[in-house]
């Protein structure tokens, strides 16, 4: 007779595999949006890296620079694909031509790189003031804590896009200057989650226990308390790259950020949205591509949330 | 309560300060010569200090502040020389128009928005809830100005002449004269006080003057020219109620006391209705008033893409003319409203859950 004897998850009790990143990882991979995010992100990164082999025409000279192009070329061209019919004597273009004349695929795929270093930096620029002000503020307590908090209220009062725009206009128009826009107007998140994450750690007995060791400021800060920040703080970087190229393609949009010949998806979108009627595919695939990387993002934060969140441990 | 309430009050007079001096400061850092920026390449330097005493830019910085604090106060943000009229008077032109647009997309969100998210985690993990998520995750992460385009070509290009055709710009059609419906009502009110003031801001918003006015025909047309901006602007907000409609309902469903509820006999309607949702509500209330600052940001790039002369277009058109005095205008009318409605939401939040207002 065979027992009914419950078998031993061996891989569970190892003790190798109980670190926070192995459980983090392994809760990351159950979940199918997570997954989903993952994918799509690591298609968009390679598709950055290697948009010079992919795309087949130089992303910023017109067709009519090309020497070997046919001519006459037609402006605001529809996609000529062959494999859907386009004659085969009519150069294949999978998103047709742009308002002067570039192939607007090829933009496409260079506006990848563009977008994501432009979620990195400026994410990684409002993580680093946002940490180094929100650590003051939460360890030194008193009136450095009342300072630098008023001010970051003051930030949270203006809706962002409208702070960001107000911030380039004085700026001037240009890439940077609308990254800087965002970087400022994203760091009172970041310096909010790790002063509440240093405050809720600052008085445990692990942190006297290194003060008591003769252990310096630095190390407290640094070693002992942020690691705690950590999390929150990858979440919230995750989520606040989708907000960034979000917002970053707004400011495009309007002019106010990437400027022309770039290939930004904002402002190629820009460029052609009174087109949008005689050349519907001129807006229609930057958006879709802002919408994929943004989408792959919030996925990949959101899941990222439950897979970190101890609450939920009991869920996987 | 009124305790409560007042401290909040006192609380958010700092943070008004600060806005204040941020946009002062935005307007000072501004990297040219104020004085040739309004007069000219060619001014003479006599003409341009004459210029600079008689708008007060000679006095030291801390003066000017204060004296821009004062007119801001009264109400007075200069004149935009790109209009060569009073900023306040382009705002009172131009706001009721946003405010009309934000206001129908935030009721559009929330009306759609709080009944999936409920149906969701209701059905938790139904087909329902896998396509509200799914639809929800995807809606925010939409520019707003592509899903703008987008729907005015889809609807007033694909579904020409059909019974779905929707104009694509403008708020009313061509043509299409509106009375006030002040003058409707024979008000005697005279230009430049503040009764005036309010009467004619609520007569500019279309929809609002229609029904006062009983001019039927109206309402109609500016809710059909309304309905693509307002249905952009408001997916974003639509989906951010429905996430957490649905994250707030599925942690008060999880509660003993719901299962109490049910143990009692109680109807499946009456529990979600009267027991969970009630309690749900509290950080819906936060997220309604959070998206709002959003709507009032989309409401920039929804007027642009929708031709829709409210403020958000107007600051486009004064940032391609770097007219800063309506940009600065503008940030401080935005913030100091979003300052107030979250104070709303505060208090709101106190009035939802007495734990906040005793403690």
């Amino acid at each position: 007779m065979e027992l009914n004897v419950p078998k031993l998850d061996t891989e569970a009790v190892s003790l190798d595999s109980v670190s926070l990143w192995n459980i983090t990882r392994r809760r990351l991979f159950r979940r199918r949006s997570a997954v989903i995010g993952m994918v799509i992100l690591g298609i968009l990164i390679l598709i950055a890296l290697t948009a010079q082999w992919l795309a087949p025409y130089d992303p910023i000279k017109s067709m009519l620079d090309v020497k070997e192009y046919p001519k006459p070329v037609e402006k605001r061209l529809p996609p000529c694909i062959h494999a859907f019919g386009c004659p085969e004597d009519k150069p294949q273009h999978i998103m047709g031509l742009d308002g002067n004349i570039r192939d607007e695929f090829s933009r496409l795929l260079y506006g990848a790189r563009l977008s994501l270093v432009i979620g990195l930096a400026t994410v990684t620029f409002a993580i680093f003031i946002g940490t180094i002000l929100g650590a003051l503020a939460g360890y030194l307590g008193g009136w450095v804590d009342n300072v630098i908090m008023r001010v970051m209220d003051v930030l949270l009062a203006f809706p962002s896009l409208l702070l960001a725009i107000a911030i380039v206009t004085v700026l001037g128009p240009g890439l940077i200057n609308a990254l800087l826009a965002i970087g400022i107007v994203s760091i009172p998140a970041y310096a909010r989650v790790v002063r509440g994450s240093v405050l809720s750690v600052r008085e445990m007995d692990y942190v006297s226990a290194t003060r008591s060791l003769g252990g310096n400021t630095y190390e407290i800060l640094f070693r002992r308390i942020l690691p705690n920040a950590l999390t929150p703080l990858i979440v919230q970087g995750t989520l606040g790259i989708a907000t960034a190229i979000l917002d970053a393609a707004a400011l495009s949009f309007l002019g106010l950020g990437a400027q022309p010949p770039t290939p930004e998806w904002g402002s190629m979108l820009g460029a052609e949205r009174n087109q949008v009627f005689t050349a519907p595919h001129l807006v229609f695939y930057p958006g879709l591509a802002i919408m994929v990387t943004v989408l792959a993002f919030n996925l990949l934060g959101d899941g990222l949330r439950d897979a970190l969140d101890p609450r939920l441990a009991h869920i996987s | 309560m009124t305790t409560y309430i007042l401290r909040r009050i006192i609380l958010s007079v700092p943070v008004l300060i600060g806005i204040l001096f941020a946009t002062f400061a935005l307007a000072r850092l501004i990297p040219s010569d104020p004085c040739r920026a309004m007069l000219g390449e060619k001014a003479t330097d006599e003409v341009c200090d004459d210029f600079l005493r008689r708008h007060g830019l000679d006095k030291p910085i801390p003066v000017q502040f204060v004296v821009y604090m004062g007119e801001v106060l009264k109400g007075d943000f200069g004149n935009s020389f790109r209009f060569s009229m009073p900023v306040t008077e382009i705002l009172a032109q131009r706001l009721p128009i946003t405010v009309e647009l934000a206001f129908s997309s935030l009721l559009v969100s929330i009306f759609v928005g709080i009944p999936l998210g409920v149906i969701s985690a209701v059905r938790h993990n139904s087909w329902v809830d896998v396509v509200t998520m799914l639809w929800a995750n995807i809606g925010v992460s939409m520019p707003v100005f592509w899903l703008g385009l987008m729907l005015a070509y889809v609807f007033a290009l694909a579904l020409k002449d059909t019974p779905f055709q929707l104009p694509p710009s403008g708020r009313l059609s061509p043509g299409l004269i509106t009375v006030p419906f002040y003058e409707v009502w024979n008000l005697k009110v005279t230009e430049g006080t503040t009764t005036f003031a309010i009467v004619d801001f609520i007569g500019r918003m279309n929809i609002a003057n229609g029904f006062l006015s009983s001019d039927f025909e109206l309402v109609k047309d500016a809710i059909i020219h309304l309905i693509l901006p307002a249905l952009a602007l408001a997916t974003i907000p639509m989906a951010l109620i429905a996430r957490m409609a649905r994250s707030a309902m599925l942690e008060v469903l999880g509660q003993d006391y719901i299962r109490t509820a049910r143990a009692k006999g109680l109807r499946q309607r009456a529990v979600v209705m009267k027991h969970a949702f009630r309690n749900a509500l509290l950080p819906l209330v936060t997220v309604i008033g959070l998206s709002l600052g959003g709507l009032l940001g989309g409401a920039v790039l929804t007027e642009t893409v929708f031709n829709l002369a409210g403020v958000g277009r107007i600051l486009y058109e004064a940032i391609t003319a770097r007219d800063y005095g309506i940009v600065q205008a503008f940030t401080v009318v935005i913030a100091v409203f979003f300052v107030i409605l979250n104070l709303i939401v505060d208090v709101s939040y106190a009035y939802l859950d007495p734990r906040i207002r005793l403690n």
